[in-house]
């Protein structure tokens, strides 16, 4: 079983967002809508990459996703850092929230 | 210095405005993020890993006071709080908003500052040595020729869509401090036989994926014929650079396939050409812009000031300093005094607002209101009396400035590696900070002396580790960073790529390896000898014994 979810930067701050389970695009991964195996993650891509939302949100795609005690967590540590920001500034990105 | 004449004011209007326009664009729809891309890169806007990131070019790393303190309130309006220094003398904000980006370049174009040549596959941002016009060893200051570099390929018609980037250093000393031999073109000034003063021409030096030493395409140029035969390399590179392989479309990888004797003829046989046209720079215009770069108006003084060696004498905190980030100064009585931007522990290049203002007044009290950036990531005042430079350590002390470790163990280049860049494959400013710490105490790095350590997050080698001596490449492997080093290079006069000394090193393993390789070095150097001397003697294998035993 591979889970994935869509992730992307938005267009006006630049910041990491991820898309919802409405078609929305939020700040916080657990907010996401999990596409599990490959033929809903083509779904879920298809939808990112609606040119409507070219004025939302830059260079939609896929990352693989585990759901961990927490929530959902990427597995690999680059989208980790994106989830959270610089790992050397903890006071920056959403980690500091 | 250099200030601007009209057109370079309405150039760079212009150019905001019309980004201005395109962003306005852009966030109305009128334009996709395809369109849009280019347009942005020319304007030194990335789209990184958590944000945008704007690079503003520091043209040859010289700064004025007013500048500076522009950037570090750039950086309090725009972004953060802080900006990052790199190893193209230019400054990079990690979290400046789109819509914002335009204003952030009005108020840069108000102090005459840009990002234009910070990227794209255009002629970018000339670097220099650090010290321009204060170094005791200088021939002359290179920064007049830098400047008519600036103007010759700032938005040349002919050369905005290049194969790839293109990158011009230039040194004025024969100690190279500026990495020329690792640069698409390094202009290496010295003088002929017959006592002229000119430019040896390098070409197809590089670092990335393939990294080399240039090669010397023609030992002299004089300085009237000098932008004539530079275009006449360009346009060879724009005619025959590989643009079906974006891997092999450096003009290193020209020079590789074809070998220099053979560019050497295609230059020259372009450069007949042209020698004689438009590009030929007079006397009497060279003489402008090294009035441009006059030496400011420095008093005439002894070199031996009693109060700075009683200072010396008394504090050894200021003594260390003066050690390692003090050197001398063409101007009897004057010094040129680095700032560290590497505390340890801290982020090598990252500067708060509040620092960055404090240097550009400490710039205006002490030092003519000149501010160099270096390509080591730190900063520089380059003009300061003998007789003023503890009042400056202990003004920088107290605002986490006053490291005293230019050059040694510590000062290490590291890229932004994975906390920040999107490209990048490992971090690279973690292990800088264990490095830094690890050997923070400061007698250690007086043991050890002179060792170039230089991290980059990614094959793309933004933090220079092939011309480390000791050099380290984060890779990714199967999910895991890990870590590869390299043993030898040089990015002086002496230049040289480093070699892979053998398997890489986790995370948790590889600052053990350093220690044990800088550990071997102790053991085995003779009097005298630094790492890349002794290295230089005994070569690879008494090194990689003591990382891999007998694996």
């Amino acid at each position: 079983m591979s889970l994935q979810v869509v992730t992307a930067n938005r267009l006006d701050d630049g910041l990491v967002v991820f898309l919802t389970a409405d078609g929305g695009w939020s700040e916080n991964i657990h907010d996401s809508r999990v596409a599990d195996g490959k033929e809903a993650a083509a779904v879920l891509l298809k939808e990112a990459s609606a040119p409507e939302l070219d004025v939302v949100i830059v260079g939609p795609y896929l990352i693989d996703v585990e759901q961990g005690d927490g929530g959902l967590v990427p597995t690999k540590y680059r989208e980790v850092l994106r989830t959270k920001g610089p790992s050397v500034r903890e006071d920056l990105g959403y980690q500091a929230v | 210095m250099y200030r601007y004449d009209d057109f370079d004011r309405q150039l760079v209007e212009e150019r905001t405005e019309q980004f201005r326009e395109q962003v306005r664009r852009r966030l109305a729809g009128d334009i996709t993020e395809e369109q849009f891309r280019p347009l942005r890169l020319m304007n030194g806007v990335y789209l990184q890993l958590h944000a945008y990131m704007l690079r503003v070019a520091v043209p040859y790393g010289t700064l004025r006071a007013d500048q500076l303190r522009e950037l570090g309130g750039i950086a309090r309006k725009y972004d953060k709080g802080y900006g990052h220094f790199t190893t193209r003398q230019n400054i990079q904000y990690n979290w400046p908003k789109l819509d914002e980006i335009p204003d952030a370049l009005l108020d840069l174009a108000n102090v005459e500052m840009h990002a234009i040549q910070t990227s794209g596959n255009c002629i970018r941002n000339t670097t220099t040595d650090q010290y321009a016009g204060a170094a005791a060893d200088e021939i002359e200051d290179p920064r007049p020729y830098c400047e008519l570099i600036r103007q010759w390929s700032t938005f040349h018609p002919e050369f905005t869509y290049l194969p790839r980037k293109f990158k011009i250093a230039v040194t004025g000393s024969p100690n190279d401090r500026a990495a020329v031999k690792v640069h698409d073109i390094g202009l290496r000034m010295h003088q002929n036989d017959a006592g002229e003063t000119g430019f040896e021409v390098i070409v197809g030096g590089g670092l990335g994926r393939t990294p080399f030493v240039g090669k010397t395409v023609r030992d002299f140029i004089g300085k009237n014929d000098l932008f004539s035969y530079l275009e006449a390399i360009l346009r060879v590179y724009n005619r025959f650079g590989r643009r079906d392989n974006k891997y092999k479309a450096r003009i290193k990888i020209l020079v590789h396939e074809e070998g220099v004797e053979e560019i050497q003829r295609l230059v020259e046989e372009e450069w007949a050409q042209i020698k004689d046209g438009s590009l030929r720079i007079g006397d009497d215009e060279i003489a402008q812009y090294i009035e441009q770069f006059a030496p400011p108006a420095f008093e005439t003084l002894s070199d031996d000031d009693a109060d700075f060696e009683r200072h010396k004498a008394e504090s050894r905190g200021f003594s260390n300093w003066v050690r390692s980030n003090v050197i001398e100064h063409k101007q009897p009585g004057y010094a040129i005094a680095s700032v560290s931007l590497k505390p340890i522990g801290g982020i090598p290049g990252d500067a708060t607002d509040v620092q960055m203002e404090l240097v550009a007044d400490l710039s205006e009290k002490y030092s003519f209101s000149d501010v160099r950036v270096t390509h080591e990531q730190n900063l520089v005042l380059p003009h300061v009396k003998k007789a003023d430079l503890f009042a400056l350590w202990t003004e920088l002390e107290k605002a986490n400035l006053g490291t005293a470790n230019l050059g040694y163990v510590t000062d290490i280049i590291a890229c932004p590696g994975l906390d920040y860049c999107a490209l990048a494959t490992a971090r690279s400013i973690p292990l800088s900070q264990r490095i830094s710490e690890r050997f923070g105490d400061l007698d250690r790095q007086h043991d050890i002396g002179e060792l170039k350590i230089k991290i980059s997050g990614c094959i793309n080698a933004c933090g220079h580790h092939h011309v480390g001596h000791i050099g380290i490449l984060g890779l990714d492997k199967r999910g895991k960073e890990f870590y590869q080093i390299t043993l030898g290079g040089d990015a002086s006069e002496n230049a040289s790529i480093g070699k892979i000394v053998g398997a890489g090193f986790s995370e948790a393993e590889v600052v053990d390896a350093i220690e044990s390789l800088v550990t071997k070095y102790i053991d085995i150097r003779d009097v005298g000898e630094r790492f890349i001397d002794t290295y230089r003697r005994v070569g690879t294998d008494p090194f990689k014994e003591v990382l891999y035993g007998d694996r």
